[in-house]
């Protein structure tokens, strides 16, 4: 019993371990065919690890980085954002992925720095809607304030009829169903930026700072986005938030943006990060957006989830630096982007933030 | 007249004697290093969250506060479970040991080994996609008819994901344990006792109740014991399955349910990262502490019931 709380611990690491090279495997051997047209001179294997929700579009950039590199072999560990800095920070990947940039406060930065020798390289490469899920029979189309977003979560609008929520959908007959809110139960970072917007565009609705793990001690919780699709499609009258790719055929609501109700999409997220201004209080080369959830941008979408690369600026090894400076630039290049846009329904980065991250790539080199 | 006592010669040794005796103390060995070991590293690792504050503990004041609830949720779960296992187990290995034809108990006793053999998640995969859903009128009729009680709320779950659902699948993932260890049990009472009471003229309850009870009390509670632990442990099935917020609250039927030790290590773990994991780990010490308070309790009982017997 005392060993099997480790073993039950082990059990999920062994399996994306085993996944991780079940799936280097079929890369190698897919490329295989292909590799008498490369003439790419990179070789070696890089591993990295961090956020689940990069998983699929990491796949997609991974198999065809393999493609046109058959002598690279790159292995992703989706362990989760906190744990992939961790291992980055400690050594042990040669790059992570997180949902949230490198924080100060907690001394990540420096810790990179110290693990780098020089300050890390930090660049957004994935972007992508949160949608506001609901299930709520014969009401296909929803609209909401981001106030009633914060009320409902809040657990002080209760039932689907509220005054509020007839305010934002003049016209729809809605039902008295009671609400049921439904939240993650384990940290992420679709938490984090979930009630960070609610945080800023709730309009004083929202009291809690954002943070990774749900706030609240209400409301019904779902493990990872599985657990809160599987809860707000069993649940009728339930509202949740999750990932736009993840959402399915669930009905998704508008959200109100200035003076329109914008729906979730690739193009509204991009435009909403173009619309955001930069950290500038980081080091160089450490680019980091802080999402305005308060633009009033026209048909922007600011519920968003910004994801970023982390790896250091020199690599001791010459071969490994310039594999993960090829397989980075590769990334934030329009092709990666679109090849993402593709898998996993992610927004572009926008144009001027992707030039900036591939120059942040480019210093990238072996010392 | 003397009698030349027979010599006693020591057994010469033999190879085969010290390489057994070496191997299986060394295993003995294995088992303490490797305990030791575990709860070293939970220690040393633990120790650090004691200063832990706010940010990294969830927002919970200190150590102590952020483990409280979990360690409530742990034992709620857990006894929720046993409640409904126990009786059940007991009946299940009666029925098998003494009531079922022959044929349909073996049958029986398979079948119940195979639940063992069901993984964790797949139990977490039908309770809360199968189970929970369908348990949810019976919630809303306790929480609109029976709320006054403090067992039930009146705001209840519309995904039947409670504290009560985890229960269930717990006692059915505990069900093996308790039931094979009684069987067996119950299978040893001694043919005497038994053909005593029947020819006192006892009934078939009657002679169970006088005759394989009292031999067998404290098999079973060890057994439930066992089980306990495993309920206490139990982590991707909790995870699953149940709604949690980290409450103290004895609702069984609302969304909003403690955590486990286990299932919160589990949830939090992969996006933990400095204090946040020395908290988690924190955690994992005191579930540890507990099985092992836990065990000796069972102890204690299993050792004073015998000693009732024998006198």
């Amino acid at each position: 019993m005392k060993s099997s709380t480790s073993r039950r611990l082990m059990v999920p690491g062994v399996a994306a371990l085993a996944l991780g090279f079940a799936l280097t495997g079929c890369g190698a051997g897919n490329e295989g065919g292909s590799s008498s047209s490369s003439d790419s001179s990179l070789s070696g294997t890089l591993s990295g690890s961090g956020s689940s929700a990069q998983q699929t579009a990491m796949q997609s950039w991974r198999s065809a980085f393999q493609t046109k590199n058959s002598k690279v072999t790159v292995n992703y560990d989706p362990a989760g954002s906190g744990a992939g800095v961790e291992k980055f920070n400690g050594g042990g990947v040669d790059f992570a992925a997180s949902d949230s940039p490198l924080n100060a406060d907690a001394g990540e930065i420096d810790a990179a720095k110290k693990r780098c020798g020089g300050d890390a390289i930090e660049v957004p490469d994935y972007i992508s809607p949160i949608a506001v899920i609901y299930n709520l029979k014969g009401v296909d189309k929803l609209q909401l304030d981001p106030k009633t977003v914060a009320g409902i979560f809040e657990g002080k609008i209760t039932t689907w009829d509220d005054a509020a929520i007839k305010a934002d959908n003049p016209g729809v007959s809605l039902p008295s169903t009671k609400i049921t809110p439904v939240h993650r139960s384990d940290d992420s970072g679709t938490t984090d930026n979930f009630t960070d917007y609610l945080s800023q565009a709730g309009g004083g609705a929202w009291t809690s700072p954002h943070s990774k793990t749900w706030p609240l001690k209400s409301g019904e919780a779902g493990a990872q986005s599985s657990g809160m699709v599987a809860a707000v499609t069993n649940a009728e009258g339930s509202i949740g938030y999750v990932d736009d790719s993840a959402a399915g055929s669930l009905s998704k609501a508008s959200i109100k943006v200035g003076d329109a109700y914008v729906a979730p999409s690739a193009d509204a997220a991009g435009k909403a990060l173009a619309a955001s201004p930069l950290d500038d209080s980081r080091p160089e080369n450490d680019i980091a957006v802080k999402v305005d959830r308060t633009t009033t941008e026209s048909g922007a979408y600011p519920l968003i989830l910004a994801s970023y690369l982390i790896a250091c600026p020199t690599y001791k090894d010459s071969g490994k630096a310039d594999a993960v400076k090829a397989f980075m630039a590769y990334i934030v290049s329009d092709d990666g982007q679109q090849a993402a846009a593709k898998a996993a329904g992610s927004a572009p980065l926008p144009s001027e933030l992707a030039k900036k991250a591939q120059d942040a790539v480019d210093t990238i080199k072996a010392g | 007249m003397s009698t030349t006592a027979p010599k006693t010669r020591s057994p010469r040794r033999r190879l085969g004697d010290l390489v057994f005796s070496g191997t299986t103390s060394g295993a003995a060995l294995i088992i303490l290093l490797a305990l030791a070991g575990v709860a070293i590293f939970l220690t040393a690792k633990g120790v650090p969250a004691l200063k832990a504050t706010g940010d990294d503990l969830s927002g919970a004041k200190n150590i102590v506060s952020y483990t409280a609830p979990l360690v409530f949720g742990t034992l709620w779960a857990a006894l929720l479970a046993l409640l409904i296992a126990t009786p059940l187990s007991i009946g299940v290995a009666l029925a098998v040991s003494h009531y079922a034809p022959r044929r349909i108990a073996t049958v029986l006793g398979y079948l119940i080994d195979l639940l063992a053999a069901v993984p964790s998640v797949v139990y977490g995969l039908w309770g809360s996609l199968f189970l929970a859903p369908r348990l949810v009128p019976s919630y809303s009729w306790l929480g609109d008819h029976a709320h006054w009680l403090p067992l039930f709320s009146d705001n209840s779950s519309a995904t039947g994901r409670t504290i009560f659902t985890a229960a269930i699948v717990l006692a059915i993932m505990v069900l093996p344990i308790i039931t094979a260890i009684s069987r067996e049990i119950f299978a040893q009472t001694p043919r005497l006792n038994e053909e005593a009471a029947l020819a006192l003229g006892a009934t078939r309850w009657e002679m169970v109740r006088l005759s394989v009870f009292p031999y067998a009390r404290s098999g079973i509670v060890s057994a439930v014991m066992l089980g306990l632990g495993r309920a206490m442990g139990e982590t991707m099935a909790v995870a699953m399955v149940l709604s949690a917020s980290g409450v103290v609250t004895f609702d069984l039927n609302s969304s909003t349910n403690p955590s486990t030790i286990a299932a919160n290590i589990a949830l939090k773990f992969a996006d933990a990262t400095g204090l946040r994991v020395n908290a988690l780990i924190f955690t994992g010490l005191v579930l540890f502490v507990i099985t092992f308070v836990v065990n000796f309790i069972a102890r204690a009982i299993v050792s004073r019931a015998d000693r009732r017997l024998a006198a």
